[in-house]
């Protein structure tokens, strides 16, 4: 039976799944265990509630950011340049 | 009274997003915004005994990089000359006869007070992620804001993927509650 269809899940897994349908990562049928857990969870149906608002307030936002890549070279630059005031 | 201390080693962790996003919604070019800010903290650090600590560390940088935006300007309409506008009144034949007011862009396209909410919005964002644990921060920055792939960021980060839900998991909790004490 280990390959039977799970058709319930915990709070824990719930969670899990709900966050990756933020990112477009869950699956159809986790998207369709999800609400079937968010039927009779009402502590999930929050944080569900919680986490789509947090989604589109970020989208319309329209925040950008730098990449880690270029953070390291202003920091190793802003290092060097600390370094120089120092001594002088 | 001095309130605000100053510290160049924890600028790029704390404001260099804040400062890049504020960039780059006035220069539109990501390079260009890239060399702004760090030309702002080069000239912070320069000029660090001008601070006086009455605004806190991010209004001053924010002063010094406005001047940096400015000069930007500039720099580049000098490069093209005297700014020089000429209208041609009704080159193509399908707008003949149109007022020249019905030419121009659209004013409900996008509003002053929208801009000012986008900001407003994008400063209550990154005070949030200001508060979250550095390693939340970041990956909830690389995920949401970036939009990488999750092995991407596990490759780069050297966690597992459940390692990453995880994290995930935490950051997006803390980031709903504290942005639905400062901003829902």
């Amino acid at each position: 039976m280990s390959n039977r269809i799970k058709l319930i899940f915990k709070c824990d897994e719930a969670n899990h799944v709900c966050d990756k349908a933020q990112y477009k990562n869950a699956s159809l049928w986790e998207k369709i265990t999800l609400h079937i857990h968010l039927i009779y969870c009402n502590a999930c149906r929050k944080y569900t509630k919680d986490n789509v608002k947090l989604t589109s307030t970020i989208k319309k936002s329209n925040i950008k950011c730098l990449d880690h890549k270029c953070k390291e070279n202003m920091k190793k630059e802003l290092n060097k340049a600390i370094k120089e005031t120092s001594i002088n | 009274m001095s309130n605000h201390q100053i510290n160049p080693n924890k600028w790029i962790d704390l404001y260099s997003d804040y400062l890049f996003n504020y960039t780059i919604s006035r220069v539109s070019d990501r390079e260009m915004a890239q060399d702004l800010v760090q030309d702002t903290f080069l000239a912070a650090l320069k000029s660090m005994k001008n601070f006086k600590g009455e605004a806190s560390e991010r209004t001053w940088l924010i002063s010094i990089l406005k001047r940096k935006v400015i000069d930007h300007y500039r720099k580049i309409n000098s490069k093209k000359g005297k700014a020089e506008i000429r209208i041609t009144y009704n080159d193509d034949s399908e707008s003949e006869g149109d007022w020249l007011e019905e030419r121009v862009a659209d004013p409900f396209d996008k509003t002053a007070e929208d801009t000012m909410e986008n900001e407003e919005l994008g400063e209550a964002i990154f005070n949030c992620l200001a508060k979250l644990p550095e390693k939340q921060a970041d990956v909830f920055r690389m995920k949401t804001i970036e939009g990488l792939e999750t092995e991407v960021i596990c490759n780069e980060l050297n966690i597992t993927a459940s390692n990453l839900w995880v994290i995930i998991h935490r950051a997006r909790h803390a980031m709903a509650d504290c942005l639905k004490e400062n901003w829902f």
